[in-house]
């Protein structure tokens, strides 16, 4: 495999000023140079190059930045990702595909995150035509294609909702209201909004809390992208609502736990490291459903649905799962 | 309006999906479906649905009076089916030791300041703060997922409870 790791001092970070004909900048950092024209990202690296329909690269691109790198590898598709390390960053080229590694067609870098963010935000920006929402369903948002029209910087900069306790409560994550520009989303208008009646003694208001939680769902604007709304320690409860094809394969580095709460997904489960198919899980409204710390994984939801994510976020994991400290699936029985 | 319809499960209605497994071990996935969990279990019964190391979400058949819990921790309700009510009581002395782990059960009400109830239907959530008191009433049966932290009084049956076989 080859391999490259950059010190920052050595990550060139590079957006081209001069805009390609049809207006779109060239970036590179490292080894890495990313093009796009009206219907692709093109993704040079040291002697090949990689190609994406750029809209899907875009929604990729947005959930890799919106979540920091993420837990684990996030693959673009089956060729292109990262890989976060949580202060560094691995950006591969068939790292985790069979086929690339025994044809020693793999390539990966590292960088420090901010570099490598830096570098993705502006892409992402630049790259992101007016009218586009990458984090919208394809049925809610505009094309990606054509020459540079425009930009959204307002629908990238959407930052990550997270609770500390539990939304709602005093000093915590606020509600979702029409007022704050969350109406709810034209698939969940039957969803109930009602509220848990509360009654709190005098002088216990604000520490007996509850709220709508899958009102609060119903109101997301955005598509897979989970949002923390209730911690015990470690453990999140992460949100989200889900419509049509999660723009990357997820691969874990720790266990995570799926709680299905309306309608319906479908996840077909790969190696992490190979790519090889090993399961196709069909989660309906109550089913719960662990995914392995050595599995990827990507979701299709025919309509808008409620997924509630649950992660442990014990930085100490992802070291004690890849030195095998700890089995990949959760449960011995 | 739009069209669409969302599928809720209850007690009385639940379709469940399942692994379709090409080269794994269907147990690895630990599936299995609330409804269906609580259908099979005794009035509160803490069965535990998810497990991540210490963490672990219980779900739970909500039918009459519970007994009294407390905790050392917070910890959360997720109503799933049903109307069900969470009263919380500050109890006059602690009741669970600092870094106690879990739900823990308590012989009978505690002395205590009653803090306040709630009445929670379908998708909401509750907080059980960190030192109080709590017992859930329920009039009809009804499903809770509860997030918690492995404790005495979880109940593990995984082997009940998944899907074992492709």
């Amino acid at each position: 495999m080859a391999t490259q790791t950059m010190s920052p001092s050595k990550a060139a970070i590079i957006a081209n000023p001069v805009a390609n004909p049809l207006g779109y900048q060239t970036f590179a950092i490292g080894s890495f140079r990313f093009e796009r024209d009206q219907y692709f990202a093109h993704i040079h690296y040291p002697g090949n190059q990689h190609i994406m329909p750029v809209d899907a690269f875009l929604r990729a691109l947005m959930r890799d930045v919106g979540w920091g790198f993420f837990y684990g590898t996030v693959n673009f598709d089956h060729v292109f990702g990262t890989l976060n390390h949580y202060g560094t960053v691995e950006m591969f080229i068939g790292m985790f595909n069979d086929a690339f590694r025994k044809a020693h067609r793999d390539f990966v870098e590292n960088f420090d995150s901010p570099d490598l963010r830096k570098v993705f935000e502006a892409m992402l920006d630049d790259w992101t035509n007016e009218g586009f929402d990458p984090y919208a369903a394809p049925d809610e948002t505009g094309l990606a294609y054509g020459r540079k029209h425009g930009s959204n910087t307002k629908a990238l900069k959407r930052q990550r909702m997270v609770a500390t306790r539990m939304v709602g409560l005093p000093g915590d994550l606020g509600y979702r209201t029409d007022i704050d520009g969350y109406p709810v989303n034209r698939q969940f208008t039957d969803v109930p909004q009602d509220l848990p009646e509360i009654h709190a003694a005098p002088g216990f208001e604000g520490q007996v809390h509850a709220f709508n939680m899958f009102a609060y769902v119903s109101r997301s604007d955005v598509t897979w992208n989970p949002s923390v709304v209730s911690c015990v320690h470690d453990s999140q409860f992460c949100a989200t609502t889900e419509e049509h094809a999660l723009p990357i394969m997820h691969g874990n580095d720790r266990v995570e736990w799926f709680i299905q709460a309306t309608d319906e997904i479908i996840w077909d489960v790969d190696d992490k490291n190979t790519g090889a198919p090993r399961a196709k899980v069909t989660m309906k409204a109550g089913d719960v459903a662990a995914m392995p710390a050595d599995i990827r994984h990507k979701g299709y939801s025919p309509k808008r649905s409620m997924l509630i994510v649950w992660e442990n976020n014990d930085a100490a994991l992802p070291r004690m799962y890849s030195r095998g400290e700890l089995k990949p699936h959760p449960v011995e029985f | 309006m739009g069209g669409y319809h969302t599928v809720f499960g209850s007690l009385d209605h639940y379709e469940k999906g399942g692994v379709q497994v090409i080269d794994a071990d269907p147990k690895h996935y630990c599936f299995s479906n609330c409804f269906e969990v609580a259908s099979k279990s005794k009035p509160y019964e803490k069965v535990a649905v998810g497990k991540n190391l210490k963490y672990v979400i219980e779900a739970i058949r909500a039918e009459g009076d519970s007994p009294w819990y407390s905790n050392a921790h917070d910890e959360a309700v997720l109503v799933m089916d049903g109307e069900i009510e969470v009263h919380l009581l500050q109890p006059d002395e602690p009741l669970v030791p600092e870094g106690k782990e879990g739900s823990v059960q308590l012989d009978a009400e505690p002395k205590g300041t009653k803090m306040g109830w709630v009445k929670a239907r379908r998708g909401h959530m509750t907080l059980l703060p960190k030192g109080a008191a709590y017992q859930f009433r329920s009039a009809k049966p009804g499903v809770m997922l509860q997030q918690t932290i492995l404790g005495d009084f979880t109940i593990q049956r995984w082997n009940e409870i998944c899907q074992t076989q492709g």
